[in-house]
Formats: C-alpha cells, structure tokens, sequence
C-alpha cells in the first residue's frame, strides 16, 4: 500500500486508532508498533531492540494462512525470554542467505511441505538464545560480575545476588554489538518445562489486520502510474501464441498495449474494467502441436492408464524391502484392488497476481507478491529478465492461499516482462477463469495395490504401483514403514506423460496414495472379518508411533460406540513431513441425490512439539475441510487439451452447509522437535470417507472424487 | 459522474457505469479490503452493504449505486469494535483471511435482522461464501459470539 493509499484509507474507511502503523519498509510489508519509533539496535540478522525495550523479531516464512508469521517467531523469543506483549514482527527480506533454512546443503526460504515451523525451530531458538547470551554479558559487564551469576525474566536480565535488573532496552542503549554475537549449544537452550510461551496460547499477528480490510495482499497495491494487465493463456495448455488482433485491441478506450509472453498474451489498460474489455476482445490464433492438444483426462485415465500399468517395463522402483514381491508366490491368500483420482486444482482465493516496477533507468524492478518462495521467485524474475538478483527487490506481502501454487511464480513473471514492456508500474492478474484454465493440477492417477497374507491372516506383502504424470508428484505418501511394519513391500510408479502443468498441491501425492493404502486395509480388514483397529494391530504390524494415534482416536471418537440410524465411522491414517495422523469421520448420504455428507471428525495428532496449539488446531482443521472439499465435489477434466471447468460454479468448492459440524483434534504430548502440522489434516480423509461409506452401505468407492453421479452410479451397481 | 456515499462519506466516481463496484471501490476509491474472488458472485469475497443489504460488488453495476449507501469492511466500525470483528479476533477465525472481509459483511447483515440466529440460520444466511481454508466451524462459533453480545 503506498502513501496515498493510507491517506485514503483514513478518509473513506473511517479507520483510526489502529495500534499498528502499516506500510512498506525497504524489505517488504513491516508491522511495527509506534513504540518502537524510537532509537533501536541491531543484534545479529533477527532481532532489533529499541530504548524503550519494545523488541523486533524478523518473520522469515510466507503467511499463507497457516500463521507461521507468528509461529516461527515464538521460538526465537522464547530463547531469548522476550517480553511478548512488547515484540513486533517485520517480514524478512528474500535473502535466503540470511533468512533462509538449510535443505540439502542449500539456504532456502521455500515454504512447502509444511516446512516453516520445523525447519526454523531450532534456528530460531539458537539466534534467540545468542541475542540472550549476548544481553547478559552486555549487562554483566557494565555490573562487573560473571555472567554466569545471571538470569533472566521477560526482558529482564537479572543479578539475584545483588536484587538488581536491566531491561533489555536499557542493555541495547549502552552495549556494543559485535560482528558475531556469542556461540551457544543445544544443550543452552531451555527445557520444555520452563517454556514461557511454546505450547501456550499466543494469538496470530496477522488476525486484527484480517478482520478489518487492511492486511496487504499484493493484489492490494496500488502505486502512483500504476497500470492494470491480465493474461490471456492459449486454451490448450502451453500452447504459444502466433498472432492476434492487437490493433483491434489497442483501439479500445483506456488498452495501453498487448505484450506477448511465452504461453499467452498480455493486455494492458488503465483499468481492470477496461483489462476485461480488451481480454474478451482479444482473439489469438495459438501453434498447433502442443503436447495437449489431443488429450482427453477422462478417457486416459480409463483406457490408458490400465495399458500402462500393464506395461512392466515402464517401472520405477520407489522403495523396496524384503524380498520385494516374491512372498506373493507363497502367500496363503492375496488380494488386489485399484483405485483412481482425478486432477484436483488449489483454488487459492486470491486469484494469482503480482505488482511490478522499474526505475527509470530499466534496471532495478521492485516485485510485490504474496509468494511461498520469495528467494526463489526474486531469482525467477531476474533470469527471465537477464538481471542479476541484485536488481531484483522483493516485497513479500500476505499470500491469499497458497497451498503449493504460490511456490511458482510465473504470474510474477509475467508481471515483470509487462512492466518492462510497458514502461509504467503494472499491476498483472489472471482472472478466475484464467487461473483455472492456466491451472496446475495434482495429477490424476490410477493405482493398483496388491496384499500378500499368511496362513495366520498378517500381512506379509505390499505391492502397490502408481500410474500418473509428474514423476515426483505421484509418489509422495507411500512411506508404509512410517505406520505398518510390512515385511516386504514393492512400491513402483509408471510414468506417463500429457502436457499438462502440474504442481505439487495440499500434501502433494498423500492425498490419493492415502487413499488407495487406507481403503486397502479396510477392504483386507472386511475380508479378514475383523474391526479396523484390530486388522491394524493384529495383521499390519503397527509401528509404535501409529498405534499411539490409533488408539487415541479410538477413544476421541468413542468408536465402538453405536450411531444413529444413517451414520457410519471409517478410520484412516496420515502421515505428511514427520508427523503422524489417524482420522476418524462420521458421514451419511443422501442416497436420492448421491450427497454424502461428513458430520464429524476426530484426528489424533503426533507432531511432536506443538508451539502453538491453537494454531495448530486450526491447520488441522483447514486441513479436514480442504479435504472433503477435495474428496467429494472437486473435479477438474481436460478435453481436446483444454481445461473444461472455468469457475467456481463448475469447480465447486465445499461450502459451510456441508462442512463438518465438529471437528476435534487431539495433540500427542510430545518433548521432540516440532513436525510438520500445515498438511497432516487431509491426506487421510479420503480413505475415512470412503471406509465409511462401506461400513453404511456395503459398497466400496474407488474413485476420487465421490461425485453425486459416482455415488449414485455405485449404490444402483 | 455517479454521486453515493461510502462508508458515511460522499464519492464522486468518474467510470463507466457497467464498472462493476468491486473495482470501483478497489481502484477508483482503494478500498482494498473488498475482495476479488471469482467475479461472478460465486464465491462471496467481494460482499459489501449496499443500504444496509449484503450484495455481491462483482455483480453490482456503478450504475445501481447512485445516491445509494454502500459500507465496506473498512467502514463497519472505525476500530475493529464491531461485535463480529471482535468475535472474529477472539476465536482466531482468518487464516489466509482473504475470504474474510466477505464473510463478516455477509454476516453483519445476519445480525442486524436476526439478533440471536440458530445454527441452521447462521449456515443458509453464510452458504454462498466460500473459505477455501476451511474456516467454517469457527465462522459459526464467532458470529454465534458476536449474537450474545449484541
């Protein structure tokens, strides 16, 4: 938001006596309490601290919703014992080197697979330590005793001995800062018992600003010149564009320019009003040839991915134990089973966008996106201008919604060539529409699971192959040995391959694989005759980790207690970046209209340390409605290369009259470090449903989604 | 030129009067906590009050609006004062919190009519606006909050 936008926000939106100033620091948004306008200093990279003791943590992880903002923070100001009420918290640059965690011998800042909380723990509680450690030594110096002889309390250091204490305010005016602040161990940092605010209520930052309108989405910025832009990609998905009638176009009032990008074309106007003129004038004659053009989603999915499964030679071992599928010769009884899923779209709420803008030299751009990889977009945008990174500023903003999307940037891409083509501040969104037909899907996917079982009804082998394009994107979830001790396990996928963008989405491939293991095990269960926890304990050799969970949401959901007429329970397990999850649903269905409808879900948690457990709730919880959304309404097809749904009224999103009514999550007790929490509340939906669906109805879904007509289709079967 | 008022304040908006308020709002007066979601009234992100009635803005021509009184998440209280938003802070409700602007305006004009709405009441008034984070449990348990306090 620039200057002008704060004036008038104070004008017209009646809005005063905010507690936070809001606006734009060099760095990106800032969020930063008038107190601390006074002289501050700078201890290391993280933490500023002003004379009046009111203390700046800098926030390193994209807000997406998940309330890392907040999250990630707690743990440096625990170690450092700050005074929470007087914290402020700034958003990081997109200096990976500075800001970003370690993954794979590399600084990032991406923030995916539920990475935020557990990657920046540790650091975090370390940088909070040294700042500590530093203020003590600060203040026993200007005391003249040992340091050892120190303590602290909430920005406080304190002398027991001699009944004296220094804010940490007073400490920053006097002391000189060195070039490294002192070194300290694990073994330095505090014991769970003596947490003063990891694991206790603490609310999010981001929430007053997101009940009255002012949080900043880059979608929100407006800059003095600033134009509108949108993009128009090819129908068929990444096709390139030939030619268009630009000047038709261009002679609409208020259209500045049309600019061609590599996959589309990009109108510019005055206006967004005057952007949706000339896109629904804008008629591009795109190459024929794309990998797309001819595929139908439908059709593969039924037809050709059973060929490729088929076909052993496109195998692609994932893991591999015991004597892999040998076992299956000797087995006492196998059973078999495939499963299927369809493309499913992230449908963030805020439609993708970015603002960009050049000095007047043409070599420096600042870039206002709400991005789950600001380094990496930062970088992205520099190689597709041919500018080094350093000409590249980044201002993070909040992300309406990202799970996974965000952590591409081509939007922002966009945005940049435009601007530059364009000479003015450009401020580039795809249209809902856009967003969709530009999509980049989970993939859809056809699997096949296999059970070995032996003459005293354990499983003893586990095949399961996955069908799909994406490579990575299909295999992720298939970590049995992280819940079932199963001797020997084949895990393969068979690629194949249409052209289509796909992406990483809500815990990746969990969702589908999930699915296909847990319904399995149900299925193996009916066929053993015997309850879904015992099957588990009795003939899936659970690990220690599951059978806690199992046996938490066996209690939590009253389990084995009856239901009303028209209900039924299903049980199904997650497991998503260390964390381990068991689920439990409640569902009934409208046989007529094919409706089934989730009332109630129980989850037990392990995810180790839980530094904010009402936030974590919440990710659970998100999680559970991201879910069923997923596993009962969404949909998206591809025909003749073109996606076939356009918005919200074709791809249909669930909606409070069928969300569930309650949701409870449990939180193992838990002394390790902190795992992931963002994506451990869907993946075990669609199996829980499904399980239940069976328990109510005697018939099993094998689809994904559980669409009205499936449903119908299955109960008339 | 089309005349109303906003938020208690009179606007003169020069645009064309097909423009949709959502970006007459947005662009023309940056009232930016109004939300595009979808752009054709499927999705709720875009609620405001058009006299004292919950519209969709996407939907709303400028021409509909003249002489009318249109509030907008930034003019439903001047401090977060409003019960709802009050509600909304203390069961945490947002997450992303893009959707959020919507579902407070939507369920402002719940409680204006209906002091005290039953569950069944809260889901039919709120169902046409989507949270794709799923905040819906808490949506209800807030606005039933705010209904005791008003």
């Amino acid at each position: 938001m620039g200057a002008s936008g704060i004036s008038r926000r104070h004008f017209l939106g009646a809005a005063t006596g905010l507690s936070f100033a809001i606006g734009m620091a060099p760095g990106g948004r800032w969020l930063v309490s008038s107190a601390a306008a006074n002289t501050t200093t700078e201890i290391g990279a993280w933490v500023r601290i002003a004379e009046d003791g009111a203390i700046t943590i800098i926030t390193p992880a994209a807000e997406m919703g998940q309330g890392s903002m907040t999250g990630v923070p707690i743990a440096l100001a625990e170690e450092l014992d700050a005074d929470w009420s007087l914290v402020s918290l700034e958003m990081a640059p997109a200096d990976a080197e500075i800001y970003g965690y370690g993954q794979a011998g590399s600084k990032r800042m991406m923030i995916v697979g539920s990475r935020a909380v557990r990657s920046y723990y540790q650091p975090m509680r370390r940088a909070g330590a040294q700042v500590r450690k530093f203020l003590m030594q600060a203040a026993a110096e200007e005391w003249g005793v040992d340091a050892k002889t120190l303590t602290t309390e909430p920005g406080y250091v304190v002398d027991p001995a001699n009944r004296r204490r220094l804010s940490y305010g007073e400490i920053a005016a006097f002391a000189t800062v060195p070039a490294e602040l002192p070194a300290v161990k694990d073994s330095d940092l505090k014991e769970p018992a003596d947490f003063r605010l990891i694991g206790k209520p603490v609310a999010r930052r981001d929430i007053p600003e997101k009940v009255d309108g002012s949080a900043s989405f880059s979608i929100d910025i407006n800059l003095p010149g600033m134009v509108y832009a949108s993009t128009v990609h090819a129908p068929v998905q990444l096709a390139k564009p030939e030619r268009w009638n630009a000047e038709a176009v261009n002679n609409i009032p208020g259209v500045i320019d049309t600019v061609e990008l590599e996959f589309g074309v990009a109108v510019v106007a005055d206006s967004f009003q005057n952007v949706l003129a000339a896109r629904r004038a804008l008629e591009v004659e795109w190459a024929r040839g794309a990998k797309a053009e001819n595929f139908d989603s439908d059709s593969a999915l039924e037809n050709d991915y059973a060929e490729v499964l088929a076909s052993k030679d496109a195998a692609q071992v994932v893991s591999q134990a015991g004597d892999g599928g040998r076992v299956f010769d000797n087995a006492a009884r196998t059973l078999r089973a495939e499963y299927r899923s369809d493309y499913a779209y992230h449908a963030q709420m805020e439609p993708l966008n970015a603002v960009a803008r050049f000095n007047k030299a043409g070599d420096r751009v600042e870039i206002w996106e709400g991005s789950q990889a600001p380094d990496m977009s930062r970088r992205n945008i520099a190689a597709a201008l041919g500018m080094s990174a350093d000409n590249v500023e980044f201002h993070q903003q909040y992300l309406g919604g990202g799970f996974g999307r965000r952590s591409i940037n081509d939007y922002a891409v966009e945005a940049a060539l435009v601007a530059r083509a364009v000479g003015k501040p450009v401020k580039l969104i795809w249209t809902r529409e856009e967003d969709l037909a530009h999509a980049m899907f989970r993939p859809q996917n056809l699997q096949c699971t296999e059970a070995a079982l032996d003459e005293n009804g354990k499983v003893t082998g586990w095949r399961q192959c996955v069908v799909g394009d994406g490579e990575a994107l299909i295999y992720s979830g298939i970590n049995l040995e992280d819940y079932y001790q199963v001797p020997n396990r084949q895990i393969e996928t068979r690629g194949t391959s249409h052209g289509i963008r796909l992406k990483h989405w809500r815990a990746v491939a969990h969702p589908f694989n999930l699915f296909a293991i847990e319904s399995f095990v149900d299925e193996l269960a009916t066929d053993s005759g015997l309850d879904p926890f015992t099957f588990r304990r009795e003939r899936m050799g659970l690990t220690p980790k599951a059978a806690t969970v199992f046996t938490a949401v066996e209690k939590l959901s009253d389990w084995h207690v009856p239901r009303a007429d028209g209900r039924a329970l299903g049980l199904s397990v997650s497991e998503r970046s260390g964390s381990l999850a068991a689920g439990v649903v409640e569902i009934s269905l409208d046989e007529q209209r094919g409706r089934i409808r989730v009332h109630k879900v129980w989850v037990a948690v392990d995810g180790g340390t839980v530094v904010q457990p009402d936030m974590a709730r919440a990710n659970i919880e998100s999680g559970v409605v991201y879910g069923i959304s997923s596993v009962l309404k969404e949909r998206a097809t591809v025909r003749k290369g073109k996606v076939q749904q356009s918005n919200f009224n074709n791809y249909e999103l669930l909606r409070m009259s069928e969300a569930p009514e309650e949701i409870h999550v449990e939180f193992m007790q838990s002394t390790r470090a902190p795992t992931g929490l963002g994506e451990i509340g869907n993946p075990f939906i669609a199996a829980a449903v499904a399980n239940a669906f069976y328990a109510l109805t005697g018939k099993r879904l094998y689809h994904m989604p559980f669409t009205p007509d499936r449903v119908r289709a299955v109960m008339s079967a | 030129m089309i005349e109303f008022e906003v938020n208690g304040n009179p606007v003169k908006v020069d645009a064309s009067e097909d423009t949709p308020l959502l970006w007459v709002l947005r662009d023309h007066l940056e009232l930016t906590g109004t939300k595009y979601g979808c752009g054709g009234g499927f999705c709720g992100a875009c609620t405001v009050h058009l006299n004292g009635s919950a519209i969709r803005s996407c939907l709303t021509p400028l021409a509909a609006v003249g002489g009318a009184k249109v509030t907008t998440i930034e003019g439903l209280s001047p401090d977060r004062s409003h019960p709802l938003q009050k509600a909304w802070i203390e069961e945490q409700v947002p997450q992303c919190g893009y959707c959020q602007s919507g579902q407070i305006m939507q369920a402002a004009t719940l409680l204006a009519g209906k002091p005290k709405p039953s569950r069944e009441e809260i889901v039919r008034h709120m169902d046409g606006n989507i949270c794709r984070c799923g905040t819906y449990t808490r949506i209800v348990t807030a606005i039933q909050r705010a209904a005791e306090e008003v």
